[in-house]
């Protein structure tokens, strides 16, 4: 049965399951066209005179090894932690709290990067929680955030949960009777950790390190904000301030081809070294195992849960406490959070369903082309789909913004880039979420389908959308939650006149207003659980019951 | 007159070259079996047209099927599993049979219940898959296989999974329905004894051939082909 399934899924020869793929070949050819185009207006922005002057500068090295060191750093403080926390939490499964801990692991991932930001700044800012308990302690005030150690702790706040979370299947993959056997032989703690804990690992940490040191590499708000200066700029950031503050196109695509090249490398490396694993899983059910007896292990275990667990939660309340004290109310009666409000939600809402429509029309001329045996172009279609995934966001907005420079003048463009930008930005998640469901069903249906003679709209509407509602509600609502939190395309394409919430957050926290940052960051937070709640619930619809 | 034709069939399913030919009269109960990887569910497959031979030609009720789609074919087949839609209930499921967009009229929602008291499945059309017991979903699908009105049948083991009770009693209703209906039937099987008990007519399969069709008394009585012999034998002391 196992291989008639996979045989359905991956197509024979000659199977005569009918079907047209050309829409979604003719979105990916659009995508591409899109990307190449981009691609296209840096490279005839750089002007071949000063690219040598500047490839001779210091300072573009500069902002290239500070790029590479920060995200070998980040990636390092995310992933030591990681290791250890998801070891701990695989140990300890009736730890006090442990479910709520792995379900907020989740947080960081759909709550708005610079809504984060906000939070780190809160605890470990200049007049944060930290420096105050040192205060008290008798230690001098210092301002230790902004530059390196602000840019680790964000990324180490954002990447050791994602990092958490993708590990922990590694230990619920572990089958019972191995944790019996291991009991059996009287195995200690240090040799589990050699002999069953550390294979599993070495087979899921290279994909692991790779996406985190992606994610650090091309990441934005955290830079921009914690950074604090040019001494560490990374090459998202200088690409911001060629375009938006320079304007020095030249400069500007040079950063944007090194970066796509970049990424281009670590996306390949990462494609070798990953086998194909689920960013969204759950983490499963832990098992019994022998070795949780010790105090000492004990001891250890609940340090390192408790001290990720303050890690994760003091910046985390501190959005909600900033958030309801007093001053922070005062920004709910300003017509700049309402305007910024609805631009966001519009933003969102158009970005979210043109990422989910496209991922659709992408998986479903999948599934015809390996119905027709015709695998090759569906990889190729699957990679246009998750091709943004890896390439940053600035570099394929830096091309567009040349772009559309070009095309229209500088500015003469409404939202419309930044919809288009943030859909693509979350489409690698839509289709990993839409994929799998829709490969499934056909697997299971195609023939049953074909010998009915039901295709087109009455197999969609009786057979697809009860099936993969939940699928799509899901995609919907994690692509809206994205596009709401996205700084990136705002920042590049938007004025102060056209800012969304993130961007407004960012200018009140540039201007170090903290009070009304407090109360947007908050407001943010509350749209965007209401926003995926209200989504998974209403497209998503009840669950359906399954044999 | 043959109500199935194959003659030299061939198709290619990665290494594995098949080749058939075939021919089952009107209103036969052909068994076939053999080894599983043997090409038994791909000649189902290519009598349903789900697919294509790479040459050769398929003639079912003396017509030529070449570039006929499966829904067209004079052909309704039942899967081993997955023949239900898990969230439509019983009658919707057996009414797919009629029109493929649900729409169904009074007189078709009759055919449905009718269809269902047939399988002695009737007060079960609000029911869903997940509510039903493994041999009472194949019996809804075979509800399905009759409101659908194809003179020919194909069953792809579609009683693996259950007891040996049960897949008697489903054996039994298949061979009534073929009479009452005048169907032809063609399972797919890899148990000897299926064949034993309701078939008219028995093929053994084995490495993408056909190499013996013959009554069951016939078949069962060869005793000079080693590799069925040791396929009986096998499966006998298993």
């Amino acid at each position: 049965m196992a291989a008639r399934a996979e045989r359905l899924a991956t197509g024979s020869t000659g199977r005569a399951i009918p079907g047209a793929a050309w829409p979604g070949l003719l979105l990916a050819a659009a995508m591409a066209g899109l990307v190449v185009a981009a691609f296209a207006s840096l490279l005839g922005e750089v002007d071949r005179a000063s690219a040598v002057a500047a490839l001779g500068d210091s300072y573009l090295w500069r902002v290239v090894r500070f790029t590479l060191l920060q995200a070998g750093l980040s990636t390092l403080v995310s992933l030591v932690p990681a290791v250890l926390l998801a070891r701990a939490l695989a140990r300890r499964p009736r730890f006090p709290g442990r479910a709520l801990l792995v379900r907020l692991l989740g947080l960081p991932m759909v709550i708005p990067v610079i809504v984060s930001v906000f939070g780190i700044v809160a605890i470990f800012g200049q007049a944060g929680i930290a420096n105050r308990i040192g205060a008290m302690l008798g230690l001098e005030q210092r301002t230790f955030l902004y530059g390196l150690t602000g840019i680790l702790i964000g990324h180490a706040f954002l990447n050791l949960p994602l990092a958490t979370r993708l590990l922990l299947p590694a230990w619920t993959s572990v089958p019972g009777e191995t944790w019996r056997l291991a009991a059996q032989l009287g195995m200690r703690s240090g040799a589990i950790f050699r002999l069953i804990e550390w294979p599993l690992l070495r087979e899921r940490l290279p994909g692991v390190v790779a996406v985190v040191f992606m994610l650090c590499t091309t990441s934005f708000a955290v830079v921009l904000t914690l950074g604090g200066g040019p001494a560490a700029t990374t090459i998202e950031v200088a690409i911001y301030q060629a375009l938006r503050f320079d304007f020095d196109p030249s400069r500007a695509s040079l950063l944007a081809l090194i970066q796509l090249g970049l990424s281009i490398v670590v996306l390949v490396a990462a494609q070798r070294w990953t086998r194909p694993f689920d960013l969204l899983a759950a983490p499963g059910r832990p098992a019994d195992r022998p070795d949780r007896g010790g105090a000492p292990g004990m001891i250890m275990d609940s340090a390192v849960i408790l001290v990720a667990a303050l890690f994760l939660l003091l910046p985390l309340s501190a959005i909600v406490a900033a958030g309801m004290a007093w001053d922070a109310f005062a920004i709910w009666g300003d017509v700049r959070l309402w305007q910024a409000a609805a631009r966001s939600l519009v933003v969102a809402l158009a970005a979210g369903t043109l990422s989910v429509v496209i991922a659709l029309a992408l998986q479903i001329s999948i599934r015809r082309l390996a119905a027709r045996g015709a695998i090759a172009a569906g990889r190729a279609l699957d990679l246009a789909g998750s091709i943004v995934l890896g390439l940053s966001p600035l570099a394929v907005g830096a091309g567009l913004f040349l772009l559309l420079v070009g095309l229209v003048g500088p500015f003469r463009w409404s939202l419309a880039p930044v919809v288009l930008l943030t859909a693509l930005l979350a489409l690698p998640y839509a289709m990993r979420l839409i994929g799998p469901p829709l490969a499934q069903s056909a697997a299971i249906h195609d023939r049953l389908c074909a010998s009915l003679g039901l295709a087109g709209w009455n197999r969609w509407r009786l057979v697809e959308w009860p099936q993969l509602r939940p699928s799509i509600g899901f995609a919907l609502a994690l692509a809206v939650t994205l596009a709401l939190g996205d700084l990136a395309a705002i920042a590049l394409f938007g004025t102060p006149q056209n800012a969304t919430l993130p961007l407004l957050l960012y200018q009140l926290l540039a201007g170090y207003r903290m009070g009304e940052a407090a109360g947007v960051a908050l407001f943010l937070v509350l749209l965007v659980m209401l926003l995926f709640v209200g989504i998974e619930r209403s497209v998503g619809g009840r669950r359906l019951v399954r044999h | 007159m043959f109500a199935i034709e194959l003659g030299d069939v061939a198709f290619r399913y990665e290494d594995m070259a098949m080749r058939f030919t075939l021919t089952v009269p009107t209103g036969a109960f052909l068994v076939a079996f053999g080894p599983s990887g043997a090409g038994k569910s791909t000649l189902l497959n290519l009598i349903a047209g789900f697919d294509r031979p790479l040459s050769g030609r398929i003639r079912l009720l003396e017509r030529d099927m070449k570039g006929v789609p499966p829904a067209e074919r004079p052909v309704t087949m039942l899967f081993q599993d997955h023949n239900l839609f898990a969230h439509l209930d019983v009658a919707a499921n057996v009414g797919l049979g009629i029109d493929p967009g649900l729409r169904l009229k009074a007189a078709d929602r009759d055919r449905v219940r009718a269809a269902l008291a047939e399988v002695g499945l009737e007060r079960f059309e609000h029911r869903l898959p997940a509510q039903l017991s493994g041999g009472e979903r194949q019996r809804v699908a075979l509800a399905r296989c009759l409101v659908r009105d194809k003179p020919i049948l194909l069953l792809d083991e579609p009683f693996a999974a259950l007891g040996p009770r049960m897949r008697d009693d489903m054996l039994d209703m298949v061979e009534r329905l073929r009479r009452d209906h005048a169907l032809t039937v063609v399972m797919v099987t890899h148990q000897p004894e299926d064949a034993r008990r309701c078939a008219s007519l028995v093929a053994f399969v084995l490495a993408g051939e056909i190499r013996h069709v013959a009554p069951p008394e016939v078949l069962f009585g060869v005793r000079d082909d080693t590799a069925l012999d040791a396929y009986l034998g096998e499966v006998e002391a298993s």
